[in-house]
């Protein structure tokens, strides 16, 4: 078995060769335009993978549970609903939408409020079978999803262009505007993100081992709620939700690392997302050439994938 | 020196715990014994605040523990419950390691590894440091965790039934070694039993519940004989004088 050291170190070396032949390759003509273009991309996904990363790993330590995800639990899905109802109560002109800040701000403090809530209701018995949580969630997703559409039906079909021009985010329609933002903000973030990294360490043991060995336990699960939420919603607001992709890598991270420390599995779980995220770009631009996106293709082997987990997981408990 | 002043706990109508109010004396083992459900642990729970008290307070050297900051605590008061499952894979080491927490907060440094190999040895867990606690059996799992307790090296410990899962020989260990940590490192230990005659043999003083009362508290000779035991547990228990130990001969009792 390879030292863990040695497999970052792999991981680090794939996800620069991806990073560069994602950068360089295939470059024609117009290097000047099309190179700040592919480095904007770029940074979007350096961005948005380590935020998953971190965010569902951490998610997933707190509420002791591999399965779910903040995307699963429909946190991001949360991003367009506020978005919706801005247009819908206040209009295109209202400052909450013309305010690209304001407007991203709302934005997050709505969805840090929905995590939290949803964690006081589901998670906090620490009782209800996994089955439970998600079939709650998806009926909480599936409710806040018609109400959404219900509200794009009957708003003004010229507010709705605009709002649709706003939510129609992917990694070929990076809302660079908001690139430098979302830096600052995942910067601050993993600040605080590497400090606690101990923590959810010595969290990951459980509620009672935790506030023996000294963890503010339930002030923490607070911490890190909001900082997962934060985190995801930046990267749902550069480049739309990318719903099964946390799950993915960061199972494949608890798989190939096996270990409990969070500073390997963090910074595991963040190489393996940019390695999906620009190897599978790379190759929807390059192999498919564009005849389907890297959100199409991640949902679906995650979607595949989840329901391995899923199957493995009702194994274990029968 | 800890105080439990009128401490209660209800969960949904059941009073579990009801004014409760006693000294935890320092450099003694008290034994906490009690029919099933009595809400031993609840107290337990309470005390190393696991659990917040609906009323009432836990002074540890006259400063309520709900007022201190939870890593002072963690280094002078060290809880473990009576059932331990884990969510993560953990070799023995790794896990007696984090007992280190309070103090290491991650970073081992060499005093911290001393602590953990002296606690390893303590336990007999030396030679399977490097097992997975997943591939070890009930007993050497249990005392995995009692060692992690013990790398805590904090001046109270508080047992929540240790003795689950161990053998004859592996039980009278590590209650001779909590008598060591009371006796020549001057630590409190507090520990649940079911089997009083360990609590008899081994505690200093014992106290005893029963429907979330106190209904039993003082020097272990006091409580140990057949009138106080029928208080407890409504059954008959004579008492017989072993070697100096006193035994309760329970096995046969009708009543
Ligand atoms: N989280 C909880 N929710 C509801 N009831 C609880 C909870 N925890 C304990 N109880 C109840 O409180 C009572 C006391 O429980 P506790 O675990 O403190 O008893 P105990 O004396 O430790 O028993 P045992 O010897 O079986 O370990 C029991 O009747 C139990 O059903
Ligand atoms: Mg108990």
């Amino acid at each position: 078995m390879r030292k863990n050291s040695t497999k970052l170190i792999i991981l680090s070396v794939i996800a620069l060769i991806c990073m560069l032949l994602f950068a360089f390759y295939d470059i024609k003509g117009g290097f000047g335009y099309a190179f700040p273009k592919r480095l904007e991309r770029l940074f979007a996904m350096v961005i948005t993978g380590t935020a998953i990363a971190y965010a569902t790993v951490a998610f997933q330590t707190v509420t002791h549970n591999r399965l779910l995800t903040p995307s699963v639990m429909g946190i991001d899905s949360m991003y367009n609903i506020v978005q919706t109802i801005i247009y819908f109560a206040l209009g295109s002109s209202s400052i909450f939408v013309v305010s690209r800040y304001l407007n991203f701000g709302v934005s997050i403090v709505a969805m840090v409020l929905f995590a939290v809530i949803l964690y006081r209701f589901l998670f906090r018995a620490d009782k209800y079978p996994i089955f439970l949580l998600l079939l709650a969630g998806m009926i909480i997703g599936t409710l806040l999803g018609s109400l959404v559409t219900f509200m794009q039906v009957i708003i003004d079909p010229v507010e709705y262009e605009s709002l649709q021009a706003r939510l129609f985010a992917s990694f070929m329609n990076v809302k660079t505007e908001l690139l430098f933002i979302s830096a600052g903000i995942v910067t601050l973030a993993f600040l605080y993100g590497t400090r606690i990294l101990h923590k959810l360490d010595v969290m990951s043991l459980g509620r009672e081992h935790a506030i023996n060995l000294g963890i503010n336990y339930d002030k923490m699960v607070l911490r890190i709620l909001i900082l997962s939420s934060i985190l995801i919603a930046v990267s749902t607001a550069l480049v739309g939700p990318i719903t099964f992709l946390g799950l993915i890598v960061s199972n494949l991270a608890y798989q190939y690392f096996a270990t409990y420390k969070h500073s390997v599995l963090i910074v595991g779980a963040s190489l393996i997302s940019i390695i999906a995220l620009v190897g599978g770009q790379f190759l929807v631009l390059h192999v498919f050439n564009l005849t389907t996106t890297i959100s199409v293709i991640i949902n679906f082997i995650g979607g595949l994938y989840f329901i391995y987990l899923l199957l493995k997981e009702s194994r274990k408990t029968a | 020196m800890i105080e439990l002043k009128g401490l209660s706990k209800s969960f949904g109508k059941k009073t579990v715990v009801e004014d409760v109010t006693l000294k935890i004396h320092a450099g003694a083992i008290t034994s906490f014994i009690g029919p099933n459900g009595a809400g031993k642990s609840t107290l337990l729970s309470m005390v190393s605040r696991l659990l917040d008290a609906d009323t009432g307070e836990v002074l540890l050297d006259q400063s309520d523990v709900k007022k201190m900051k939870s890593d002072a605590f963690s280094k002078r008061v060290a809880i473990l419950k009576q059932a331990n499952h884990l969510n993560v894979r953990l070799t023995v080491r790794e896990l007696v390691s984090f007992g280190r927490y309070p103090y290491s907060k991650g970073r081992l440094n060499e005093e911290d590894h001393k602590f953990v190999d002296k606690a390893l040895a303590y336990l007999n867990l030396t030679d399977m440091q490097d097992k997975f606690l997943d591939e070890l059996s009930g007993g050497q799992k249990q005392r995995a965790f009692i060692s992690m307790v013990i790398a805590q090296d904090t001046e109270y410990i508080l047992l929540d039934e240790p003795l689950n899962n161990l053998d004859m020989k592996h039980s009278v260990q590590i209650m001779k070694i909590l008598r060591k940590l009371v006796d020549e490192l001057g630590k409190t230990v507090v520990i649940v039993l079911h089997d009083i005659n360990f609590a008899s043999v081994y505690s200093d003083r014992i106290v005893a519940l029963k429907d979330g009362r106190l209904v039993k508290d003082g020097p272990t000779n006091e409580i140990i004989n057949s009138e106080s035991l029928r208080e407890v547990y409504d059954m008959h228990i004579p008492v017989q004088v072993q070697d100096g130990c006193r035994i309760c001969v329970y096995f046969n009792s009708n009543n």
